[in-house]
């Protein structure tokens, strides 16, 4: 096995007592401590997330719209200049090769891509250039930090010395070198921060010097799950479309003549109708569903995709990919035996919030 | 380091064992096991009065990261239960040794501990890992 990369950040955070794991060949905090903790400091206060393994990738040049507008199934040339876009690529048969954010910054667009499909992604960006007046180019030189939670927005004002206070959700500035995004992947207000690898570990210092709470990959599964985000290489793939994907609102079906790769499959499973959809699941007994359990439904089967605990609820959440017509009371087999589980909407965190 | 406690026995997977008075024995997860399952969020305990060969599967410990399974490391009859730990599934990871022990249970024969790890063999084998 090829030896695991480290971010700029490795250090910083093995001195903290972070415990790594091995992810999309990247050697990454799981968590610093407990998980939990983590979890809810994103909820109640702020934590931040090493995001440094996430590729991100300048597209430039004349045709740079034209080309996005080919490769990706939301419309670029709908997006204003300092805002983003999420957004996704697939292949001719409308599978999903990557979920994306895609950030315009004028001349330039920036994408931020899985770890998981880096070499995937690029390959594909450099294959599809071809007629187009465009320059791809691999930002390795950049780390990512996520700053996530309802104080998120004060503590990395000071931590960044910038007033934030006028950047829009899903907006996106420049602070001298560096790119801020109104965007995350907790369900909480934040920011994401591009910079470079050489100045990231000063940021996370003046972070934890506003006792931003340190978070790793367990706590930004759990988090993103009650958001009801789905996560690539688990909840879809290049096996699913959109449509059965819970990402039918990414699709900018207009103007009817952009033919973005995958639209004519897309349109015909469109008119087809799906048979299958990826749905929120919430236990009703203790226990955690896992990846991979099967769903029993009176439709027929389905399978868990994505299972946990979700510390809000205090219960087993998930999504599970079962067929369209799918609803109300399901049984999932955990350890061989039937356990009782309901479809639900998989919006999580606006239940707990209405309770 | 994890804690890893003189007066113990312990198994390769991770339970420990405390001799009792009255010639039962308590059974829980070491440090080192609740430190790498991570926050514990539910926990399967075996039935009263169930009976287990040593090294069959006897509870399940759901974690936020998977679900593992806790053997019986001798064969013998449960007695009693942690009942706690169906609401407070926490008292693993806050006190293995302790509040967080899992299940009472009679051996069959005598104790022979010879098949069983002590302190210091157990601290060699976690070092290891």
């Amino acid at each position: 096995m090829a030896e695991l990369k480290r971010t700029p950040l490795f250090e910083l955070q093995a001195a903290m007592g972070a415990k790594f794991v091995p992810f999309a060949g990247w050697e990454m905090p799981i968590n610093f401590g407990s998980q939990i903790a983590e979890h809810q400091a994103v909820r109640t206060s702020a934590g931040m997330f090493d995001v440094s393994h996430m590729t991100q990738v300048d597209v430039r040049g004349n045709n740079a719209e034209a080309y996005l507008r080919r490769l990706l199934v939301g419309d670029v040339a709908t997006l204003d200049c300092g805002r983003a876009l999420y957004s996704l690529a697939l292949n001719e048969q409308a599978g999903i090769l990557d979920d994306l954010m895609v950030y315009s910054l004028g001349e330039t667009f920036r994408l931020v891509c899985n770890a998981s499909t880096r070499e995937k992604m690029l390959y594909w960006l450099a294959t599809h250039r071809t007629g187009y007046c465009v320059e791809v180019q691999c930002r390795d030189d950049l780390a990512m930090l996520a700053v996530q939670g309802p104080d998120a927005i004060r503590r990395a004002q000071i931590a960044l010395g910038h007033d934030l206070t006028s950047l829009d959700k899903f907006a996106v500035t420049r602070v001298g070198d560096v790119l801020v995004a109104r965007t995350g992947y907790t369900g909480e207000d934040g920011v994401e921060i591009m910079l470079s690898g050489e100045h990231s570990p000063t940021l996370w210092q003046r972070l934890q010097e506003q006792d931003v709470q340190a978070c790793g990959l367990g706590a930004r599964d759990t988090l993103r799950l009650e958001a009801g985000l789905n996560l690539y290489g688990q909840d879809m793939d290049e096996c699913n479309h959109p449509l059965e994907s819970r990402l039918g609102w990414t699709i900018a079906w207009q103007p009817v003549a952009r033919d973005f790769i995958g639209r004519r499959r897309l349109q015909e499973i469109a008119a087809a109708g799906k048979e299958r959809e990826l749905k929120g699941i919430q236990l009703m007994e203790k226990g955690v569903m896992r990846p991979g359990a099967e769903v029993q439904t009176t439709e027929g089967l389905g399978v868990v995709t994505s299972g946990s605990f979700s510390p809000t609820l205090g219960c087993s959440i998930g999504f599970a990919r079962v067929p369209a017509a799918a609803k109300g009371a399901v049984h999932v087999i955990i350890r061989d035996w039937p356990r009782p589980a309901s479809i639900v909407s998989p919006r999580f965190l606006s239940k707990a919030a209405s309770r | 380091m994890s804690e890893v406690p003189d007066n113990l026995y312990y198994t390769e997977t991770h339970e420990w064992v405390r001799e009792e008075p009255d010639g039962s024995v308590t059974v829980g997860i070491s440090d080192y096991a609740q430190d790498a399952l991570g926050d514990v969020v539910h926990v399967e305990l075996p039935e009263h009065e169930a009976e287990f060969v040593a090294g069959e599967e006897a509870c399940v410990v759901e974690s936020v990261k998977a679900a593992s399974e806790l053997y019986a490391p001798i064969t013998g009859v449960i007695t009693e239960v942690n009942e706690t730990l169906e609401s407070k599934p926490e008292l693993v990871n806050e006190d293995p040794y302790g509040a967080g022990w899992f299940f009472r249970l009679v051996p069959e024969q005598a104790l022979q501990v010879g098949d069983l790890l002590d302190a210091a063999a157990y601290e060699d084998m976690t070092e290891d890992e």
